[in-house]
């Protein structure tokens, strides 16, 4: 499979000799990939193993500080979660759900690859699992500049509207999480190029998945367009079809009252901003029901009342209530998937440095380690987002 | 030679003096050989002197807080700088001096060396973990430079996500270390689990390596719980994420509860490698076996366990509910059990021992009882009722300073002192030495000793003024503070001055037993050439004073070998049987 062939390492004692005399170290067997300061490749295998478990451990502490702040908030606001967590689109979350286990299957594989020294079949595995990294990012940034050019923001900077949904102007988030992305993929073609007009095979090799990589992430942000696209409509569909118009003056009416007098009736906040913009088919059924209570309850005189209710409007700003209420929902939103990211980010950069090691066939059945410990904490990424999927997406 | 030579049998062994380019100090030259270096010994000296000078800055700063409160209106700051120096002084002691000082500096020393290993499991790791510290220094630096801190060490909020000072730039630094600090810890836990050398078991390691595991544990389970708290108050300072913030419905008792969870067992990452200190010191100069030696080591465990359990008694007044105060209050009273059983075993110990009353020895017995009175004073603020009334005064400020600065300090000092012919290779004056402890136990009880009094009186803490009734109190604590400097610079230059002219160190000075004083002062910088052949760490009775030398050797009981002729070189397919 491979062009170079793969030292049975340990067992040659004049390439061990070798090393060691680069080393400038002392003269027992040690095989080039064993630090000078283990016995064996077992002990060396089982100390990584260990420190990457530990070190897993405090990834799962870390992320446990937002899974409590997730709890708390929860608790002491179930509606807000509710109803915030519609604006997920749940397509996308279930699209990149399936990416990422599916990295998790090639990263698998490339482990064992690695153990059975199938140089070509690691470096494609790898490649694969990149790609798939690639395109969670890619979906990931068309939802975070959908969400940034709506307004939903952390609570600071919070400036939904539900009555204008989609903020005309404003800077295009989307251009600007894709900038580094792209340049990212012209340095690489730039860099593919030269290394072909050099004739270098072992650059070539390198850059060759890595443009796919690359690439990739613009895969990912198609399918997120063409996904939220299709989901854009579906609200002017919702809007007219459902003949929600209708009823949106009493429903809006409810969300702009003050805080007091709507303590009992937030999900009517909530839902009303759904019409705008939820892309699950299951809320037409809500909707209608609500609108069937909301004529039967609502007969009071606040919500019955014109001049209270335009009152109401005028007086009170529009996001007086969202920021302090949903923008917790997507303060911690941003939070755990923007860590999230960064720990994709994180594993994007040690794979490359995997494909790099791979391309140059360092590894054997007797040293697989890194292979391994990256492994590990790529499906501890995917665990995560295992948890974060249905606590933000799908619990409704 | 290097150690692990074994001499011809009934010979006394003893590892002798290293080469120069055996010496881990000296087989490479120049800044880069320290700058890139992987060997644990030069990282953790650079510790060493980091920690140290970090000490320096927070010390001066502490120096400077006295003798402002040597008037009731408050002699050198306004009070807005008052508070810049107080925070600032807590946040480098706490981030940058205890916690690194005894796992990061002596830690790194020694772990290694202790298990006959070569090297901590990851020694890159070990040198980022420095250099993270280095960045989270230099963040620190910053916010002292530029617009200051003044929100206390413990950032809470709502006040540190409205101040305009840098805590940005603070937590920041506060988050660096604490990677720092993980990294540490999840190296030290490799280490010890896989590299322990063949025939020392579990309990055949000696204390501080215990100690060390402990603290390790804390270090990773609790440390990354810090590390969100700060990325969310950061993020809640920049983005309004409204989780700690009541201005958009945050809840500033959650972020008490994050940071404390934390927080707490990082008073046990303080102290723990302390007890492992004192426990190798108390046996060595004591020349005794340590008494109860397995229930010193399950103590450092179940430290290290229920510290995790009772954060909650530093927001007994901030408003938890009723039951919930009292199972903390409960669970605090848990944790002087294993610390008891680790005071009265020093004592037991020292009891009917042959007691050098060296440098390192004179620390160790004073930290027995400014610990011990730290550690009952702290049932005082563990028990509700009392706490109401000394919640935030400087009974608190007393307390904590009696065990981090009396226990803590006064142990990283022994250590030091214990281990500094094992660094350096040089012996120090010994007069010098004990002067210096006995001056800095004495500064330490006049400078904390008047606070319980000033505390149990009313007096809170954090304040730049007080009233006129507490400045006898007060002005005695400030030259009690001076004395305690006094006697912190004398050590520092009985240090110093052993560097330019002390006498060479012998591989053995104090008569231990554990595996670094089995290889050559200072250490070559491979350690051990194989790993050593493990005992009991604790087992005197071989290791005999050697007066024509002045140092103590190990004698090797008389051994035959058997079978006495020497087997053929030749295998016997190739005719070498006969």
């Amino acid at each position: 499979m491979s062009t170079i062939e793969a030292k049975p390492a340990g067992n040659d004692p004049e390439s061990a000799h070798h090393q060691s005399d680069a080393h400038g170290d002392h003269d027992h067997d040690h095989p080039s990939f064993l630090a000078h300061h283990f016995d064996t490749p077992e002990q060396q295998y089982d100390s990584g193993k260990l420190g990457i478990w530990i070190f897993l451990v405090t990834e799962v502490l870390f992320f446990s500080g937002m899974f409590c702040a997730y709890a708390i908030f929860r608790m002491l606001r179930p509606e807000v979660f509710e109803g915030c967590s519609q604006f997920l689109n749940t397509k996308l979350g279930a699209i990149n759900t399936g990416v990422l286990l599916f990295s998790s299957l090639t990263m698998a594989w490339a482990v064992r690859c690695s153990q059975t020294e199938e140089y070509k079949k690691l470096t494609g595995m790898l490649a694969a699992t990149l790609s798939c990294a690639m395109i969670f990012l890619g979906v990931k940034a068309i939802e975070y500049s959908h969400k940034f050019h709506m307004g939903l923001m952390p609570a600071g900077f919070f400036s939904y509207d539900p009555a204008h949904p989609h903020i005309e102007g404003g800077p295009n988030y989307l251009m600007w999480l894709c900038l580094p992305f792209a340049l990212f993929l012209i340095g690489i073609v730039v860099w593919l190029a030269v290394a072909f007009f050099q004739g270098d095979k072992f650059k070539i090799a390198v850059l060759k998945p890595l443009t796919v990589v690359a690439l990739c992430f613009f895969v990912g942000v198609g399918l997120g367009t063409v996904l939220e696209s299709g989901s854009d409509e579906g609200h002017a569909g919702v809007h007219d079809e459902d003949g929600v118009g209708e009823h949106s003056d009493d429903l809006a009416s409810a969300s702009y009252l003050p805080d007091e007098a709507t303590a009992g009736r937030t999900e009517f906040g909530v839902i009303e901003r759904l019409a705008g913009d939820a892309t699950n088919s299951g809320l037409k059924g809500e909707l209608d029901a609500l609108a069937a209570q909301s004529e039967i309850a609502s007969g009071t005189a606040v919500l019955n009342d014109d001049a209270d209710v335009d009152s109401t409007i005028h007086a009170a700003p529009r996001d007086f209530l969202t920021p302090s209420r949903a923008g917790v929902f997507f303060s911690i939103y941003y939070c755990m998937t923007g860590v999230h990211a960064i720990h994709i980010l994180a594993g994007i950069g040690v794979l490359i440095w995997l494909l790099v090691r791979s391309v140059r066939n360092e590894f054997n059945r007797q040293y697989f380690g890194p292979v391994d410990y990256v492994g590990l904490y790529w499906h501890l990424v995917d665990l995560i987002w295992i948890y974060l999927f249905p606590l933000l997406y799908l619990i409704r | 030679m290097s150690a692990g030579t074994t001499l011809p049998p009934g010979v006394v062994r003893d590892p002798g003096f290293p080469t120069q380019s055996e010496n881990y100090l000296t087989n490479s030259k120049g800044v880069l050989s320290w700058i890139f270096t992987l060997d644990h010994k030069r990282i953790g000296v650079m510790y060493l002197v980091g920690v140290s000078l970090s000490f320096l800055l927070g010390g001066l700063l502490a120096l400077a807080l006295r003798w402002h409160l040597v008037d009731p209106d408050g002699a050198l700051f306004s009070n807005a700088i008052y508070n810049q120096v107080f925070t600032l002084h807590g946040a480098i002691m706490v981030f940058l001096f205890i916690i690194p000082s005894i796992p990061a500096a002596l830690g790194n020393f020694l772990v290694p060396v202790m298990l006959g290993a070569k090297d901590v499991a990851f020694p890159r790791l070990n040198l980022s973990s420095f250099y993270l510290w280095i960045f989270g220094a230099i963040f620190f630096v910053l916010a002292l430079c530029g617009s200051g801190l003044d929100t206390g060490w413990t950032f809470y909020t709502p006040y540190s996500t409205t101040t305009d000072t840098s805590v940005i730039m603070a937590t920041l630094g506060a988050f660096i270390l604490g990677f720092s600090s993980i990294f540490t810890g999840l190296n030290f836990i490799v280490t010890i689990n896989t590299m322990r050398p063949p025939g020392m078991t579990w309990f055949r390691m000696p204390l501080f390596l215990w100690a060390t595991y402990a603290t390790s544990i804390i270090q990773v389970l609790a440390t990354p719980v810090l590390g969100i708290t700060l990325l969310l108050l950061i993020a809640e300072r920049t983005m309004q994420i409204g989780i700690f913030n009541p201005e958009f419905n945050g809840d500033p008792v959650t972020y008490q509860h994050f940071f404390w969870f934390y927080s707490h067992p990082a008073v046990y990452i303080m102290i723990l490698p302390a007890f492992g200190i004192i426990s190798e010191i108390i046996s060595v100069h004591s020349h005794k076996h340590i008494f109860g030696y397995r229930f010193i080591a399950y103590s450092s465990i179940a430290i290290a366990l229920l510290g995790f359990l009772v954060w909650g008694h530093h927001m007994f007044t901030a408003g938890m509910s009723d039951m919930t105060t009292i199972i903390f209050s409960a669970l605090t009273f848990t944790v002087s059990i294993p610390s008891a059983i680790k005071v009265f075993n020093w004592l037991a110990t020292m009891y009917k021992g042959s007691i050098s009353l060296t440098t390192p020895m004179c620390y160790a017995i004073s930290f027995i009882f400014l610990f011990t009175i730290g550690g009952l004073t702290g049932l005082h603020l563990g028990t509700l009722a009392t706490d109401q009334h000394l919640h935030d005064t400087y009974f608190v400020v007393a307390h904590f300073h009696y065990v981090m600065v009396g226990g803590t300090l006064v142990a990283f000092l022994g250590g030091l002192f214990h281990w500094w012919p094992k660094m350096f290779g040089r012996m120090y004056n010994e007069a010098g030495g004990r002067v210096s402890a006995f001056l800095v136990f004495l500064g330490f009880n006049l400078t904390f000793l008047p606070q319980f009094v000033l505390g149990s009186r009313g007096m809170p803490r954090r304040y730049a003024t007080y009233d006129p009734e507490f400045a006898f109190l007060h002005t005695m604590s400030t030259h009690g503070a001076t004395l305690l400097g006094v006697g912190l610079l004398v050590a520092l230059i009985v240090l110093l001055m052993s560097l330019i002219n002390g006498r060479r160190a012998v591989a053995n000075p104090w008569g231990g037993a554990t595996l670094e004083w089995n290889c050559t002062s200072p250490p070559p910088f491979y350690n051990f050439e194989r790993a050593p052949v493990v005992g009991d760490p604790y087992d005197f009775h071989d290791i005999e004073w050697d007066a024509e030398n002045e140092r103590y050797v190990t004698i090797e009981p008389e051994r035959k070998l058997a079978p006495e002729t020497k087997p053929v070189d030749t295998p016997a397919h190739a005719g070498g049987q006969n």
